[in-house]
Order: structure tokens, then sequence, then C-alpha cells
């Protein structure tokens, strides 16, 4: 085996000719410095707005005229597609992993928590943009309720549909897990979430970008690692198509 | 004093790697949404302003579409860019190459100063400073369109406007950033043509570069602001 430096140097002049992309993409040395360009620009960005900084919010009149669904914008599931028709009366939504107490919750009772009401711009990785007004609870609000434990270092969300045949699922770090604007959405512009915008619920994570907002949401789950979770890379695009875990850039 | 500062060189050839790298990332970025809008929203290809064509796989990297590498690329190629474009202007302000090779006068505007230095240009290559034009146009490459590539990408970031919302409302709006993006990435690749043909017909100025150059006794007295017949000769 050829010694690692050199093998990407040599894959870097190869580059040059414009032919060799691919030996230098899959290099160690390659995704070392994606991912410490990824980690910096998340440093500077939390460093620059704090932890807590929001995401511009605008007004109604500022809203797309209507909001595009994209990726999975219908579920298979017979039992998701019996409770759409019937406006998910036996739809629950679990908090579970490293928390004291598991909870269940209702349709009803996500509605019965304190609102969030947020006119927010969603930006999707491939550069299109819209602009709706969601309300729900702040995660916050789930997560202080079923008393996360210290241990968890990351929130996972677990959703209904199903693309290329794996459960989509998503991952925050606990900076974004409080964000004020983090909200588990049951409306969009004063209706109930339709399907192609992930009914019954979804996540809104307003400072990522689209591939982020879990739909469909199933569960909520603290945990301390995602390596064990899909092929570890902590969401459904960044296993399948190698995106980005930090979707803020 | 060399002809370019060891700063200047350095900074231009990092420059240019990563110019090339972020453009053609660019395009293959591009290719994911081909349509550029103007405001806070857009999405369906009927409120675009433009309709890009598909970039071959020639022009972008990688060859093929992969918007996650072409993003992976695009943000490590974003840094030495950013930080080289603070680097260099803090270099250029400190070691006099703003004030003596880019800043300009009213009369450099003038139709005169700018007609007199097109017929120049081709000129010896002795004399130290640019004519008029050269000064107009690496002042704008410096003073619009490389800062405007760094504001308009930040401004795109999701991430980054909970830093700065007045950067997005000074530009317009998402997609007006991101319309601005791209027409900034275009000036900027129009310069690299001219600036790489002048360049290529003179492969001496490429080389000085790199070496920094004939060495210069003294640095000349600031110029009086030039008039055409005394008209400095280039040297690109």
């Amino acid at each position: 085996m050829v010694d690692l430096p050199r093998r990407s140097l040599l894959a870097g002049i190869a580059a040059l000719g414009a032919s060799a992309c691919a030996k230098i993409n899959e290099s160690e040395t390659a995704k070392s410095l994606f991912k410490a360009a990824e980690d910096g620009h998340r440093a500077v960005h939390r460093a620059l707005a704090g932890k807590q900084g929001l995401a511009p919010e605008y007004t109604r009149a500022q809203r797309s005229p209507t909001f595009r669904g994209n990726g999975s914008v219908t579920v298979a599931d017979p039992f998701y597609q019996e409770q759409l028709g019937k406006g998910f009366p036996d739809w629950q939504l679990e908090v579970r992993g490293l928390v004291e107490r598991p909870l269940q919750l209702s349709l009803a009772d996500i509605r019965a928590l304190p609102q969030r009401p947020q006119i927010t711009r969603h930006d999707c990785v491939e550069g299109w943009s819209a602009i709706g007004e969601w309300q729900g609870p702040q995660l916050a609000t789930l997560l202080d309720a079923a008393k996360v434990r210290p241990e968890a270092n990351f929130i996972v969300f677990r959703c209904a549909d199903v693309l290329y045949g794996r459960d989509y699922y998503e991952s925050i770090d606990m900076v974004d897990a409080y964000h004020p604007q983090t909200i588990i959405a049951h409306a969009l512009n004063g209706e109930p979430l339709p399907e192609k915008n992930g009914a019954p619920l979804r996540m809104r994570i307003e400072r990522q970008l689209g591939y982020k907002q879990a739909k469909y949401l199933k569960a909520i789950e603290a945990v301390a690692s995602f390596d064990d979770i899909g092929q570890g890379k902590g969401g459904f695009w960044e296993d399948v198509a190698g995106y980005q875990w930090y979707a803020g850039i | 004093m060399k002809q370019h500062a060891l700063s200047t060189r350095l900074w231009h050839w990092v420059n240019a790697i990563a110019i090339i790298v972020l453009f053609m990332t660019g395009l293959n970025i591009s290719n994911a949404h081909r349509y550029l809008y103007w405001g806070d929203y857009g999405f369906d290809p009927k409120d675009a302003w433009l309709n890009v064509i598909r970039f071959p796989g020639w022009a972008t990297i990688p060859q093929h579409y992969n918007l996650a590498l072409a993003r992976d690329w695009h943000t490590v190629a974003a840094w030495p860019f950013g930080a080289g474009l603070l680097f260099i202007w803090i270099a250029m302000l400190t070691n006099g190459h703003f004030r003596r090779d880019l800043a300009t006068t009213p009369r450099d505007w003038s139709l005169r100063a700018v007609m007199a230095s097109l017929k120049a240009h081709g000129g010896g290559e002795a004399a130290p400073g640019y004519n008029p034009v050269q000064r107009i146009l690496y002042g704008m490459v410096f003073g619009v369109l490389l800062p405007l590539m760094v504001f308009t990408g930040l401004a795109i970031s999701p991430g980054f406007q909970a830093a700065a919302p007045w950067l997005l409302e000074l530009l317009g709006g998402r997609q007006s950033a991101r319309s601005l993006h791209f027409v900034a990435a275009w000036g900027i690749f129009g310069f690299f043509v001219i600036h790489l043909a002048l360049a290529l017909a003179n492969w001496r100025l490429i080389l000085a570069m790199v070496t920094g150059g004939k060495c210069h006794a003294a640095e000349p007295a600031p110029a009086p602001p030039p008039s055409p017949s005394d008209e400095s000769p280039s040297h690109g």
C-alpha cells in the first residue's frame, strides 16, 4: 500500500488533468478536509450568531403563494393513509431514547402545548426557497417534559416515509435542539399540514437546509451518538448521497 | 523592490486555484436548480428571471452531477478564497500596492484617459504603475466582484443569516443574493478570460508572478495624475 500523503499528492496532480477526481474525492485526506471545512463553517456561524441567534422571520404578505413539497411527497404505509383520511386521530409521537420519562403524544396533546408561530424561509440544498407560516410547540418543551439525560448529545427524528427502500431520519445537536425556532410544526399557513409538506407533524430547524426538516414525524429520540443509526452519518441524505451533516451552509 | 511583492504572488496563485475550484463546483451546484429569481423566495421556474443552461460535465467539478461533492469542495475552497481576500486587502493597504497601483483619481475615469491607456497597451514593461483602465478593472475586481462573491455566498447560507440578517436585506433577499452570486461569478470569469489572454500574450508576465520579476531601485514617488501624453506604458 502506497503511503497516504503521497497517493493524495499524486491524485491531486492528476486531478488537474481533470480525470482522477474520483480518487481524490474518496481519499481520507479529502474526507478530513471536507469535515474540517464543514466544522469550521459551523463554528463561525455559531460564534457570530450565538447559539440562540434567530433566522429572519417574515410577514404574512411576504409568504410565497404556495409551499413546494419535495423529497417524499406521499407516504405508502397503509396505516398512514388511513390516518391521513381521518385527520390522524390515532397518530402518536414518541419521545424516547436517553430520557427519564418517555412520552407518547397525540396530535391533540401537541396542539395543547404552548405554541410558537413563525413565518420563515425554507431553503432547499438545490437552491430554491419558499416562505410559510408554521405553528407548533418548541422541541425544547418536549425535551424538558421528557427530561433528557445529560449523556444525550443528539436528537434523532424518525419518520414514516420510505425513500429508496430506507426509512427517512435526521439528527441535530443539542444547540439546535434547544434553539427557540426549532419547533414541531402541525400547521402550515393556518391549516393542518398537507401530505406533501409532512402531515401530520414535521420539524422546523430554521438555521439549516431543507433536508434537515424531517417530515411525517413518528418519534424523537435522544442519543449519545448516531454512529449505529442507518449508515452512521446522521441522516437519510447524509447516508445516501453524502450531504453534509451540518446543513447550515 | 520586486515588481510583485511576495504577498501578492502567494495570494495570486492560491486564489487562482480557489477560484477555479469555486467556479467549476459552482456550475455543478447550479445544475441542481437551474432557475434564478429575485426577492426572498423562488421555486417555480415560471417565476425565474433566468433559465440557466445545464453546464456540461467537462465544465464542472466533479465531472458528473454530484451536489454533495460539489458542495464539499465549494465549502473547502471558500476558506482560502474568503480569508485570502481579507489577507490581500490588508497587504495591499499596508505595502502601498493599493495606493500606488489601484487607487484612481477622477481624471482616470475620463474618456480621454481610458482611450489613451487602451492605445498605449502593449507597450513596454519597464515603468511601474498601472494605467487608468487597469486601475479601474483591478479596482472593480478587488473592490466589487470578489467581495460580492464572499458576501452573497455568506448570505445564502442559512446558518449565517442569523449572524447578519441585515446582509440578506441589503442584498434584496436570499434569491436575489443567489442571483447576484451567479452574476458576479460570471463577471469574475470574464475578467479571468481577459487576464489570461493578456498574460499568455506575454509569458514573462506569468514568470514575474512566480519569481517576483525585475527589481526596482526604489518605490517611485506617487505618480501625478496621468495625462494622455505621458502615459506610462503598461506591464500587464
